[in-house]
């Protein structure tokens, strides 16, 4: 590791260690909940919807969540360490054979629709994501 | 004549990464190495005409240094670095040779001017070089879309003007980045954090010094922050 990688490492544990990353992968379903500042008041607001990409690249990772907000598509892209995000729940876990779900952009309603996954994940998995 | 202040440092460029600040707004930075930057030697208004003092940078193999070059930093009781330079200073900034200068010289959030060697680009066409527009993509252009146009007059002045802005060699040359930020320093790494990007590549050398546009910050360690 050099001293970039080290350095890069040690801000990722510091935010690791003030807000952890949950297991998620693409076509699950998020809350992520954004630290919003009006004027002197900070609140926190929810986003919520499927995540169809995540990029992983360290400290720089970033995932896009994308949801239907009055029949309008908005997509947005989060860092994943980024102090901004108050928490990020995991709200379902989807069954999706690709990485990145940009195929749902063009869809809406009952095509647009991802299938529940069930069992399998709950035992090995939580480690590999937050290690990345 | 110029007005010279505090020496600066010599750093070697690791890479860009970004810091994450509390409020969640993230800030682009360069991280520098200052790796065990000791004065070498001085130069004196007395002996040489001219104030400053020389810097090296790191530790080189002793096969790698020649006989002269080892009694010269035999003299200052320092191992043979990497690289040398010289930072001219104000004749009461002069650093005794062979102390060890700190990342810590440099203030979080004061202002400096980078020196750095571009990325070569090799033979560069006169869009890349010097940002013309090139020729249009159709009209009866044919074969010559990103060539130059015209470049001169007609019989008389009858030549080429000298300078004129054609296609050549871009890049590997010697540019100074005024007014960075520090973002950061970290004297336990020896890692100087810079606000944005700095001119070279990852692992070329640098030279950082205090603005020449600014005042230096008031407590920042004059002549230099020995470590």
């Amino acid at each position: 590791m050099n001293l970039l990688q080290q350095f890069d490492a040690e801000q990722k544990a510091k935010l690791l260690a003030a807000r952890a990353v949950p297991d998620f992968a693409p076509g699950d379903t998020l809350r992520v909940m954004v630290r919003v500042v009006e004027g002197e008041r900070i609140r926190t607001q929810a986003f919520e919807g499927v995540v169809i990409a995540r990029s992983n690249k360290g400290l720089h990772s970033n995932f896009t969540v994308r949801k239907l907000s009055y029949g309008e598509g908005v997509e947005r892209v989060f860092p994943l360490y980024s102090p901004s995000l108050a928490e990020i729940h995991v709200v379902r876990r989807g069954k999706v054979r690709r990485a990145k779900l940009y195929y749902l952009r063009g869809r809406t309603g009952k095509s647009a629709r991802i299938a529940e996954k069930m069992g399998l994940r709950t035992s090995a998995a939580p480690a590999a994501t937050t290690a990345e | 004549m110029a007005h010279y202040g505090r020496t600066g440092l010599i750093a070697r460029k690791l890479g860009m990464t970004r810091l994450f600040q509390d409020d969640g707004t993230t800030v682009p930075v360069t991280v520098l190495h200052v790796d065990d930057v000791r004065v070498i030697a001085q130069r004196t208004e007395e002996t040489d005409g001219y104030a400053a003092v020389q810097l090296g940078f790191g530790k080189a193999k002793p096969k790698n240094v020649s006989k002269p070059n080892k009694g010269h930093f035999a003299k200052a009781g320092a191992e043979a670095p990497m690289k040398l330079v010289e930072f001219r200073v104000a004749g009461d900034a002069l650093v005794a040779p062979g102390s060890k200068l700190s990342p810590a010289h440099f203030l979080a959030g004061q202002r400096v001017d980078v020196v750095g060697v571009t990325k070569g680009k090799g033979f560069a066409g006169a869009m890349k070089r010097w940002n013309f527009s090139g020729l249009e993509a159709s009209h009866g252009v044919s074969i010559s879309h990103r060539s130059h146009g015209s470049t001169g007059n007609r019989q008389d002045p009858g030549k080429t003007f000298k300078n004129k802005k054609m296609a050549g060699h871009l890049g590997v040359e010697r540019v100074t980045t005024q007014n960075l930020t520090v973002a950061g320093v970290d004297v336990e790494k020896g890692l100087l954090l810079i606000k944005g990007a700095v001119p070279g590549a990852k692992g070329g050398y640098v030279l950082v010094s205090d603005a020449v546009k600014r005042a230096r910050p008031a407590d920042a360690p004059f002549p230099a922050a020995v470590a």
